[in-house]
């Protein structure tokens, strides 16, 4: 891994964050290396998705410092931030009233791509993402839920980001989806080496596509360890994990031979 | 029919009138959608701003009309010309729905929508023009219905200090105790109201989101 070879793309230093009374994350220190898919995985409330947002910006920290790339996230402007970052979000958020070229050509668009580069461009991404290139006249309300998904997908990727912010983005997926998406993400991850923050609070996603494994509680970072390392992790919290996804599956197999 | 008799002997100061009506009716109605709108949008960003401004509005539109076009008529410039008059009362009454659908609308977009939108690196222009007020507009437009469709109705009252308009007749019918007069009135208002709620109405269906 390259992370202490090369400036990392992803830096946090430091980090809090409070809301009124509530302290969402505390002396969070992270580092996020080129190409890597980083796996935030915590329970509900555990600071994920606020760390995920402090990195383009939708969230200023309180203190400390999040760096882009070796840059401070609030030295440039925001809008040219997050252009360089794609975001997936849960039930992908798609423009209802757009059309699924419209949604993925949006920021290119607004970057004053030409048009038929920009309706290449969408072709090439639904071809990337697996949807066939007719879906690009329809309507977000018109596709399955794994399909809004993977334009999602391809909208984040359009104008070619280094960094892909997904915040559970197959949460709401069925099982056979998830798996379908999971796999394509793996694939498309080894063709892109894009650097990814994941957000999940599935164990089982966590060590299917992570390269590293952050786990976070109650706004604090409490180990950041490789998929390998954390199925054998003595760390109380990992193995409370480990163990709750094995009960899990132990209880499933019990249930089918009484 | 006597009423139709008097209408068409008399058709072509109904069209003048009908006329003065719809101008009285339309430029108060785009006055109230160039301030009502603006304000909307604005209410719906700064939740503080809500309540005064909403407020503010329900409290004009308590003001009954005919005492609103009194209160107005010593104000200098306003009293001289008594349309101008008309059009700011009406325009004062029309604000409320067009402010509170607006504010309705936009608050009805889903969050993560325009989240996602804000996270892909929209300005806040790009966000408001591209993203909540296409989806909001068939809300805002039905406001604008109703203030339009309410308008027609108030502006008859316009008359009492002498703007013109359909209420000339309405007036003077009640003064001469004849019905013909009064329906000369009351028959074009009621087909403008229904034009004006047709004619939105066609616009809202037609922005809204396929």
């Amino acid at each position: 891994m390259p992370a202490d070879t090369a400036t990392p793309a992803i830096e946090f230093r430091d980090v809090s964050f409070r809301v009124e009374n509530t302290q969402v994350l505390s002396g969070f220190n992270l580092q996020v290396a080129r190409g890597e898919t980083l796996v935030l995985l915590g329970r509900s409330g555990s600071g994920k998705t606020t760390t995920l947002k402090l990195v383009n910006r939708l969230v200023a920290p309180t203190s400390g410092e999040i760096r882009v790339n070796g840059q401070p996230n609030d030295g440039v402007e925001v809008t040219r931030l997050r252009r360089g970052i794609g975001y997936v979000i849960q039930d992908s958020g798609l423009f209802p009233h757009f059309t699924v070229e419209k949604n993925i050509g949006l920021v290119p668009k607004i970057e004053g791509w030409p048009q038929d580069r920009i309706q290449a461009r969408v072709q090439e991404l639904l071809h990337l993402v697996g949807l066939p290139p007719e879906i690009s006249t329809r309507y977000p309300r018109q596709l399955s839920g794994g399909q809004r998904q993977r334009v999602g997908v391809a909208r984040a990727l359009a104008a070619d980001p280094e960094i892909l912010l997904m915040d559970e983005p197959f949460g709401a997926l069925d099982p056979l989806t998830r798996d379908e998406l999971q796999r394509e993400f793996l694939r498309l991850q080894h063709r892109l080496h894009k650097t990814v923050v994941f957000v999940t609070h599935d164990l089982r996603e966590a060590l299917r596509i992570g390269s590293r494994i952050a786990l976070m509680e109650a706004g604090k970072l409490v180990t950041v360890l490789t998929p390998e390392e954390f199925i054998k992790s003595s760390d109380p919290w990992a193995a409370a994990y480990v163990r709750a996804f094995g009960d899990g599956l132990d209880a499933a197999a019990r249930r089918g031979v009484s | 029919m006597n009423v139709v008799r008097f209408m068409v002997q008399n058709r072509a100061q109904v069209v003048d009138l009908t006329l003065e009506h719809l101008w009285l009716v339309g430029l108060s109605t785009v006055f109230a959608m160039l301030i009502g709108i603006p304000l909307g949008i604005a209410i719906a960003h700064r939740p503080r701003l809500n309540k005064p401004v909403l407020a503010s509005a329900n409290i004009i539109q308590t003001i009954p009309s005919l005492a609103l076009f009194g209160f107005l008529l010593p104000v200098p410039w306003l009293g001289e010309r008594s349309d101008r008059l008309a059009i700011l009362a009406l325009t004062l009454y029309a604000l409320l729905p067009i402010i509170r659908n607006t504010y309705t609308g936009i608050r009805g977009v889903d969050p993560a929508v325009v989240e996602a939108g804000r996270g892909m690196g929209l300005t806040e222009s790009q966000l408001l023009l591209q993203v909540e007020l296409p989806l909001a507009v068939s809300v805002i437009l039905s406001g604008v219905r109703v203030a339009a469709v309410i308008s027609v109705g108030l502006a008859t009252i316009a008359a009492a200090i002498g703007a013109g308009g359909l209420g000339e007749f309405i007036f003077r019918g009640l003064a001469m105790v004849d019905n013909r007069v009064i329906l000369a009135g009351a028959i074009p208002a009621a087909i403008l109201a229904l034009l004006a709620d047709v004619g939105v109405g066609w616009l809202e269906k037609h922005l809204r989101t396929p």
